[in-house]
């Protein structure tokens, strides 16, 4: 029973960074109707950013994760207008190779700047873990998911009560209709691809301490971001965040107790299992209009 | 003028071997070889039926392990083997095609995707079937009486034979009523509903024809290195047949085939000239840039230069 | 034979009934136009006869072969073949292509046959081609044989989603706006096609917005509004309905 809450409290952890991951997507994803392959590649980024100001910058931890985060919507903000701006009503084919053109790119060029080695992130918190009842959590692990489950509040504030917010929610219910009510589409997309870009930087700032950074974490990333916004339902911050918590969860049960070279697979297993029983959950049959 | 250059063009590929010693340009064209019966396999999906599927290494590698694994174990002489890689391979597409059918766009590109991660993760941690991540070592060379393919020469001979029956397997099936049909379903499938086109039957089709011609791509594979691991599954496998198809041309039948021969040839040439880092970085930058400037591919782009 | 029967049919969208239990029959051999307001769920009923909708009940058959909820493709291989209100051809593909997918129904060569490169698939090929030949004649777009039908101008656009319809050889031709976008000229050849189609023993059901074109063609008129019928009948007496003239005009006019 106590390894059972401790794979759950594991779980915790991990799921609220996931979460992060998938309200990004979701909101990229649903909003703009872009397959973001490459929402794992600003993980990357995030983690190598917050690396970089440690080790080059000499800030302090706390400095260095927020500077993440900003890199890491700087980044979305300049991604976006070069690239995708661009090819905004082109096929969704063409933007996905694109997109993938991008990964195979910048997953290169960090390998490239930082080398292939993994790069411990250091972090100033004790490695002793803080044992509440029958669990024990590393302070480091705790500050994550405090920090992550802030973030995600404040991603629900900024959604839910501020006009930007409220410009993205009717962009992405209406398009045209917002755009007749003034809404600059062109500024939110911006917005909302660098909104996205951010909290993937912040997971990967999180994370990295904990997992290693190397160039190719941003992959598995990825398609965990995909596998969330797929069990929580495009668009949907709510079902984002619990979904985030639930991939958490499944992973640490099933390395827990069925193989842990398994773990990656609860992630692809979800994306066909869901997909497959509730088909793209978009149009069922009885509403396709010919 | 036409009919010269073919002629001279198929010459020089019968004769290849005579005139290319090197062992080391041979294998440059043998792997140029797989690769274009895996970018023609890839194309069938991706360019004539319009599925971006972005797990075609999957098929490859079923292909690889099953037909390594029955030369191994159970000791099947190569030529049963290809055709049970192709088979295995082509069941894989069948559940893909299915697939395909309930799950769309970038949907589909995600379940591809998953089934070839779902399928590495499985090569790697089934130590008792696949070795894990040490692979399969030892796997024979084909062999016919009184003939061995164990020298790169006659493993060419083999390819080309090989690639040369992919080619004629693609130009049928395009030019027939099955071919309209997958190039009916991706310009407007509503459409082609309408005057009976079955999109299951249609797309399952295309997704077994692929499936099973990555597979003979992986048998050959296999038998060649004669050494088979996870690593047939990597993403980069996927990504560079990806690029082949869509810079040598989507759609058409030449396409594949010129960009399997340039993106085999251009890492070997550049193989000197940078390190694998920088290339992979190129080849980014490069699918990025053939979006943009060259977005039909060489094959279109240079066939309306000549009109 | 072509006798098309539509019963209690009812579509809904998120519980709006779009259609809310439409009863219709179309005749073998003759012309039948549905009409009404926009938003009267002509389109809703051509979609739920064909198989792109799911209806909530009721039943459509053809000959008395039971049709509901069947696959549009499958629809189309019993001899109901449909046009789109928007212009839909198959775009990169040449006017002659375009036939020859409309002709997918007449050919039979399967996957294996095609693989092994039989003479008979090769014949099928040239027996195709001539067929395609004739239904572009017929529409009149033999000259434009080898040209993209995205480059073609609309009417001629038309005319191509006319001819691939045709190709399919269908007993029951459903046509959604034919005549949209048209100029004058093209609607007279059109209705010139339509009659031909007729005396070769075509069943046509269409939808229009031109009254004009509909009661100088039709052998029936249905009416529809707010997803049901409120008439049918001959067009002369459609004309004089009051109730149709109420839907169209509004319960304003009471002139």
């Amino acid at each position: 029973m106590d390894a059972f809450l401790q794979h759950l409290v594991n779980g915790l952890v991990l799921g609220g960074t996931y979460a992060l991951l998938g309200i990004g997507l979701t909101l990229i994803f649903g909003l703009m109707n872009l397959v973001n392959f490459a929402h794992g590649e600003f993980y990357t980024l995030g983690a190598y950013a917050t690396f970089a100001a440690l080790a080059l910058g000499g800030t302090n931890f706390f400095l260095a994760v927020a500077a993440a985060i900003v890199v890491g919507a700087a980044a979305g903000a300049l991604c976006e207008r070069v690239l995708l701006r661009p090819l905004r009503d082109e096929s969704i084919d063409t933007t996905m190779l694109v997109m993938i053109g991008r990964w195979i790119a910048l997953q290169n060029g960090e390998l490239l700047v930082w080398g292939g080695v993994a790069k411990s992130i250091p972090h100033p918190f004790p490695t002793a873990p803080l044992v509440l009842g029958p669990v024990g959590i590393a302070p480091l692990r705790l500050f994550v998911v405090l920090t992550a489950l802030g973030l995600i509040g404040l991603s629900w504030l900024l959604i839910q009560k501020t006009r930007l917010g409220t410009a993205m929610r009717a962009t992405f219910q209406d398009r045209e209709t917002a755009a007749l009510m003034g809404v600059r589409i062109g500024r939110i997309h911006t917005a909302t691809f660098a909104f996205g870009s951010a909290l993937a930087a912040a997971a990967g700032a999180l994370l990295g301490p904990i997992f290693l950074a190397y160039p190719s974490m941003g992959d598995l990333a990825s398609l965990k971001a995909f596998s969330v916004v797929i069990l929580g339902g495009l668009g949907n911050l709510a079902g984002a965040t619990l979904g985030g918590v639930i991939l958490g969860i499944a992973e640490e049960l099933g390395a827990g107790y069925v193989s842990s070279g398994y773990r990656d697979a609860v992630g692809f297993v979800i994306i066909i299992l869901v997909l497959l029983l509730r088909p793209s959950g978009l149009f069922a049959r009885s509403e396709r209009i010919g | 003028m036409r009919r010269l250059a073919a002629a001279l063009g198929a010459a020089a590929m019968l004769t290849l071997p005579l005139w290319l010693a090197s062992p080391y340009h041979l294998h440059v064209v043998i792997m140029a070889g797989i690769f274009t019966i895996l970018a023609l396999s890839l194309n069938l999906l991706l360019g004539y039926t319009g599925q971006l599927s972005l797990g075609h290494a999957g098929f490859f590698g079923i292909g690889a392990y099953t037909s390594a694994l029955l030369a191994l174990h159970w000791e099947w002489p190569f030529w049963l083997a290809l055709p049970s890689a192709a088979l295995t391979a082509g069941l894989a597409g069948y559940g893909i095609g299915r697939l395909a059918l309930k799950v769309r766009g970038a949907y589909f590109v995600l379940v591809t995707i998953s089934f070839a991660g779902v399928i590495s993760l499985i090569s790697i941690n089934w130590m008792e079937l696949t070795n894990g991540p040490l692979g399969l070592p030892g796997v024979p060379a084909p062999e016919l009486p009184g003939l061995s393919f164990r020298t790169k020469g006659a493993y060419y001979y083999l390819v080309l034979a090989a690639a040369g029956l992919s080619y004629l397997v693609c130009h049928r099936v395009v030019r027939s009523r099955l071919g309209r049909a997958f190039v009916a379903l991706r310009e407007n499938e509503p459409l082609a509903e309408s005057v009976g086109v079955d999109p299951t039957r249609t797309l399952v089709a295309a997704a077994v024809l692929s499936a099973a011609m990555a597979g003979v791509a992986g048998s050959l594979y296999a038998h060649y290195t004669r050494f088979v691991s996870p690593e047939v599954f990597l993403f980069s496998y996927t990504v560079t047949m990806v690029i082949m198809v869509v810079a040598g041309g989507k759609g058409t039948l030449l396409g594949p085939v010129v960009g399997a021969i340039l993106f085999t040839a251009l890492p070997e040439a550049l193989r000197e000239a940078m390190a694998w880092q920088w290339q992979m970085v190129a080849y980014g930058l490069l699918l990025v840039a053939l979006v943009f400037f060259l977005p039909r591919g060489i094959v279109p782009t240079v066939a309306s230069w000549r009109r | 034979m072509a006798t098309l029967s539509v019963e209690d049919l009812a579509v809904e969208f998120g519980g709006v009934a779009a259609l809310a239990g439409v009863s219709f029959g179309v005749r073998t051999g003759t012309i039948t136009s549905l009409i009404g307001p926009n938003g009267a769920g002509k389109t809703t009923a051509f979609n739920a006869i064909t198989g792109y909708l799911r209806p909530r009940r009721g039943r459509v058959a053809l000959d008395d072969v039971p049709l509901t909820g069947h696959r549009p493709c499958d629809i189309a291989r019993r001899g109901i073949v449909r046009t789109f209100q928007k212009t839909s051809v198959f775009p990169a593909l040449s006017v002659h292509d375009n036939v020859m997918v409309g002709l997918h129904l007449r050919g039979r060569a399967g996957v294996l046959a095609i693989l092994g490169g039989r003479r008979a698939v090769r014949d099928e090929e040239a027996r195709l081609i001539t067929e395609a030949e004739s239904v572009m004649t017929f529409v009149g777009l033999g000259h434009r044989r080898d040209e993209a039908a995205s480059a073609l101008p609309y009417g001629e656009q038309r005319l191509v989603e006319l001819a691939v319809a045709l190709a399919a050889r269908p007993r029951l031709l459903l046509l959604d706006e034919p005549g949209a976008g048209m100029t004058g000229g093209e609607k007279e050849r059109l209705i010139e096609l339509i009659r031909r189609l007729r005396d070769d023993g075509l069943t046509v059901l269409l939808v229009e917005h031109d009254m004009r074109l509909v009661m100088g063609i039709s052998d029936t008129v249905i009416v529809l509004n707010h997803g049901r019928v409120i008439a049918e009948g001959p067009p002369a007496a459609i004309q004089a309905h009051p109730d149709v003239i109420r839907a169209y005009l509004g319960a304003s006019a009471r002139a």
